[in-house]
């Protein structure tokens, strides 16, 4: 018979509030599904309010681990739809935040992995390690984690040349730890015996489910953002995209773990190529009317950006798809035929990321509010209390 | 201080809600646990159940769908318990102040279920470990001369 066994919404595996429903036969987890929304603030609308300059501030809260990738992509799809030139030195400064950031939340998903198993060595030892990236990161943009450094254009700060000196020893300790890291878990036969052969994601399926990120490379498929549609500096960096055919959770581990090493290579690499010279923005006078879009490679897969322009100051309408959204639904294979055991490292395996996935809720049937209804009713409130009349769209919609 | 407080100020188990924060207060908590920071000095550790709580550690900015479970984790938390809310968004809503589905912050719904709830505001966008590790310190400390 078959039992259905609630996770969350507050669990104290999680992070962040969502539900999982398993439902199981003995042991057997035979379907699994996903209620969310307990994140959803609406960051779509409100940078409907708010200016080219001021976006990147709120993106940037839309996930607090992928604090750099959100902000990127918003600007590369202002910059696609003003046609915008980024300066050399500019793009040099934004590919380093952004592979410093991929280290950061590929060692803080491997610490909570082996939270998740129940092997909390791992856990202290990864985020221990994390650190050294954070310290980093502070010393470059002066932030722990909201790096505040983008801005469609360019970039907000210059970064030294002493700072960047001063960071080369700290990525030479944090290249050892991690791959000491990596070299532990993967020696180690508990782990190998709790990851190798769980939670197997096959290529068809990563293909039509549409996985993206190490999920999907972890599977033999090779999609990368940064490899595919290069952006920032990548086409100029000697790196390679990293690639597992067994498609269970070692693989996507060791993707993370190898991924990382990666990013510390190229992370030197910038800070050897980097113009000393040169502006680091192009103040563009403004955005013309028209759309743009923009891919970035998040450290949990490609996050897609949409603005529309009006040719205002603000954007019209502002899309945002985050990685998380799409790898999800590979639960339906990965989880099917599991143990209840195994279920929470392969729910974890795709590093999901709710506050970034949270765009947009089931607006009918909702018990709670209609928050359409509420968004609409927001604006008109906002109408009546500036004494704007309504906008030919919303007449029509009355109609 | 009475004997309830002393109880509280010492060895505070923490308990850590997210009424949809953007993930980044939730890791520097986290953050406070491991060895760099180790809040374990002070006797402080997350634990699994509001039952088992002395301190709510809340972030974000309340969204609608959070609310109603969030008060629940209230009526669940063994008394006397402080809230601690981590972050500007759980202090003021912060940037969040006009969005249609945040309905907090913290402090309004703990007084519109019960004015006794003793609300710590600890502000940051995020507030670094440090900065959470100083506000809980102070606060427990000024809670000894608070009779509970």
């Amino acid at each position: 018979m078959a039992t259905t066994i609630p996770i969350g919404p507050y669990h104290p595996l999680q992070e962040e509030p969502e539900h999982y429903l398993l439902t199981v036969e003995e042991e057997e987890v035979i379907d699994v599904d996903v209620q969310i929304g307990y994140n959803h603030r609406g960051i779509e609308k409100l940078s409907e309010k708010k200016t080219f300059n001021q976006v990147p501030f709120l993106v940037e809260r839309v996930c607090g681990i992928c604090s750099h990738s959100h902000p990127y992509a918003y600007c590369l799809a202002v910059e696609d739809c003003g046609d915008i030139e980024v300066p050399e030195r500019a793009k040099y400064i934004r590919t380093l935040i952004g592979e410093l950031e991929r280290i950061h939340s590929h060692l803080l998903w491997a610490g909570l992995a082996g939270h998740f198993i129940g092997y909390d060595t791992v856990f202290m030892w990864a985020w221990k390690y994390r650190e050294d990236v954070l310290d980093l990161l502070e010393l470059l943009t002066g932030n722990r984690n909201a790096y505040a450094m983008m801005k469609p254009g360019g970039v907000q700060r210059e970064i030294k040349r002493e700072d960047l000196e001063g960071a080369r020893p700290k990525l030479e300790t944090l290249r050892e730890k991690s791959e000491m890291l990596y070299n532990a878990i993967l020696d180690d036969p508990v782990l190998k015996a709790r990851l190798e052969g769980v939670g197997v994601l096959p290529r068809e399926d990563a293909r039509a489910f549409g996985a993206l990120g190490p999920t999907s490379r972890a599977s033999g498929l090779p999609a990368d953002v940064r490899a595919d549609f290069p952006y920032g500096v990548y086409d100029e960096l000697d790196w390679k995209v990293i690639t597992r055919e067994d498609g269970d959770t070692l693989a996507r581990v060791e993707v993370r773990l190898l991924e990382t090493l990666e990013s510390i290579k190229m992370t030197e690499q910038i800070i050897d190529e980097i113009p000393d010279e040169g502006s680091i923005d192009s103040e563009p006078e403004n955005v013309p009317a028209g759309e743009g879009i923009g891919n970035y490679e998040a450290p949990r897969g490609e996050c897609f950006h949409y603005v529309q322009s009006d040719g205002s100051n603000r954007p019209v309408r502002h899309k945002i798809r985050a990685p998380t959204f799409m790898n999800f639904p590979t639960y339906k294979s990965t989880c099917k035929g599991e143990t209840v055991a195994d279920a929470t490292i392969i729910l974890a395996s795709v590093d999901p990321c709710y506050s970034c996935t949270e765009r947009a809720i089931s607006l009918k049937n909702n018990e709670d509010v209609d928050l359409l209804e509420l968004s609409q009713q927001k604006t008109a409130d906002l109408k009546q209390e500036y004494g704007v009349d309504k906008s030919p769209l919303e007449e029509v919609l009355d109609e | 201080m009475n004997w309830k407080s002393w109880g509280i100020s010492k060895s505070p188990w923490l308990y850590h809600v997210n009424t949809g924060s953007c993930n980044n207060c939730d890791i520097e908590i986290v953050d406070c646990l491991t060895p760099k920071f180790d809040v374990e000095r002070f006797g402080g550790k997350l634990v699994g159940s509001p039952r088992h709580a002395d301190v709510l550690m809340v972030t974000g900015p309340m969204t609608r769908k959070s609310k109603p479970r969030f008060e629940r984790i209230l009526e669940a938390s063994a008394k006397p318990f402080i809230v601690a809310a981590v972050g500007t968004c759980a202090c003021s809503k912060g940037m969040f102040h006009d969005a249609y589905n945040c309905i907090g912050p913290v402090r309004k719904v703990t007084e519109a279920l019960d004015e006794e709830i003793m609300v710590l505001n600890i502000p940051g966008c995020p507030p670094r470990p440090e900065a959470i590790i100083d506000g809980l310190v102070t606060g427990l400390n000024q809670l000894k001369e608070v009779k509970l």
